[in-house]
């Protein structure tokens, strides 16, 4: 059985410094594997958050090497077992201890999006063709890896100006509900500032549902943002079909 | 001792080299630019017998009554800006031109101020629907010189250049119907396709241009490619360089 060097971030948001652990590593093991025999051999303090160890609950996301994972979805054999395995915090949320940071600004945007609500006299029927796309954005296991890749957030800190992938995932599954009769383009443009996003990609790179964040939630309700507000063409159809404007 | 929240901690040890991603597209882009611009000044060796260059179609004012410069620059703002404002190419060049970002949880130089798509000039990328219009267009005049690239004067015969353009004209429409917009367009802004006029008809092109379009990236590259060579390969003939090869 071969060993493997972890370098592991410990500290806090003020200080912190990665601490090398060496570990013995065995066939099929994971990453947060790994983390576990630090904890349990090495490091009884080190702080990690998890939870199902099956992919499932979204609670195991670090930046494992400079990328960021679901430590729980990482094997360690596909990292060269002759250098050290770099594990740090998401960077783009403060760290409270080790490698656990604090995601709660998450739920404060969660709260900014109206719910369903279901258009008036509706018929409780859907069809297959019509929740096609909205089962996808249901995948989303809330590990906030999106949130943390996203340079809007990560590199240009608009936590106050932008929702994140994350949150349009979410408000992708409600516009295009069928049953839904709310319309959150107007959300979209102001408080959830989709169009600071430049569509480059990496929330659905790291993606562990391999949900196709870009091209199947964000570029749509890009679309849809342009219907309502940028499109002169449909703007004058509205003008002359008396259309309601979309709220801004 | 590092803290948390230093901006390293995006670029850990072990992590891939972000150029390996970023230099093809540089090179690629780069090298269509150069060839393009050089063609469309040029403004000579664009025809010969039936086969007419991409770069020049539909030509315009051949004979310089109203325009003295290349025709080439009188239409080729229309599949330029169709390239510039496609959502693949932003995600492109944004990344290896404007390192914003340069790579995924790669850090981005600090200091600049970052508005996205929200000010003038990106703010104009909203009109890449006006210019799927305008493609409408261009593709109409391709494929009708991709036919025409069949009909010598001695009647109907087989050309490589015959081949080069009807290749050509079938992955530009292969970049073409894979575009996002048009997704949209024809069935992606809907709630309900169950309750839409023609909503089966709607959903069943939209799923198909929705599996077009997760090839979206490769058909971009390879019509770019595509047209460059369909171009060249005109420019080799009518300067007489090479003699086409007729086939039948």
């Amino acid at each position: 059985m071969s060993d493997a060097t972890l370098k592991i971030f410990r500290g806090t948001r003020e200080i912190g410094a990665t601490v090398d652990y060496r570990v013995p590593i065995a066939p099929g093991m994971v990453v947060l594997d790994a983390l576990h025999y630090v904890q349990s051999h090495l490091a009884p303090d080190l702080a990690v958050r998890w939870n199902c160890k099956a992919g499932k609950c979204g609670s195991c996301s670090a930046e494992v090497n400079g990328r960021p994972r679901l430590t729980c979805k990482t094997r360690m054999d596909t990292f060269p077992q002759d250098k050290p395995i770099t594990i740090l915090p998401m960077k783009s949320f403060p760290v409270i201890k080790d490698l656990v940071t604090d995601v709660s600004w998450n739920y404060k945007v969660n709260k900014k999006i109206p719910p369903f609500q279901p258009r008036a006299g509706v018929e409780w029927r859907m069809y297959q063709e019509d929740i096609d796309r909205v089962q996808e954005f249901r995948k989303c296991i809330e590990c906030f890896l999106c949130q943390n890749v996203c340079h809007v957030l990560r590199d240009h800190d608009k936590q106050e100006q932008f929702g994140g992938p994350r949150f349009f995932v979410r408000v992708a599954g409600l516009e295009m509900h069928p049953l839904d009769g709310l319309q959150r383009t107007g959300l979209l443009k102001t408080e959830l500032g989709i169009g600071l996003c430049n569509i480059t990609k990496c929330c659905t790179e790291v993606c562990p549902e391999d949900i196709h964040i870009t091209d199947n939630a964000i570029i749509p309700l890009k679309e849809r943002v342009v219907d309502d507000f940028y499109d002169p063409l449909l703007g004058l159809v509205r003008k002359i079909r008396n259309a309601k404007e979309p709220a801004k | 001792m590092a803290s948390a929240g230093d901006t390293r901690l995006g670029r850990a040890a072990g992590q891939p080299a972000w150029w390996l991603q970023v230099v093809p597209v540089i090179l690629g882009l780069g090298a269509f630019a150069v060839y393009a611009t050089l063609r469309a000044f040029e403004g000579a060796y664009f025809q010969w017998g039936p086969y007419l260059s991409p770069f020049y179609s539909p030509l315009i004012d051949v004979h310089h009554k109203y325009w003295p410069f290349s025709p080439a620059l009188l239409i080729l703002g229309g599949p330029l800006g169709f390239r510039v404002t496609c959502y693949y190419y932003r995600k492109a060049y944004y990344r290896a031109f404007f390192f914003d970002p340069p790579a995924c949880a790669v850090t981005e130089k600090s200091g600049r101020v970052y508005r996205g798509e929200t000010r003038f000039p990106l703010i104009l990328q909203n009109a890449h629907r006006y210019f799927l219009y305008l493609a409408v267009i261009f593709m109409a005049f391709l494929w009708h010189d991709a036919v025409r690239g069949f009909l010598f004067n001695d009647g109907f015969g087989v050309g490589v250049g015959s081949i080069v353009l009807l290749a050509n004209v079938s992955l530009l429409s292969l970049y073409f119907l894979s575009c996002h917009s048009l997704r949209h367009l024809v069935g992606g802004k809907l709630d309900c396709f169950s309750c839409a006029v023609a909503g089966r008809a709607r959903h069943q092109a939209w799923s198909w241009l929705g599996a077009l379009n997760e090839q979206h990236m490769l058909f971009a590259w390879i019509s770019l490619f595509g047209v460059g060579l369909a171009d060249f390969y005109v420019r080799l003939v009518s300067s007489g360089a090479i003699r086409d090869l007729r086939l039948l």
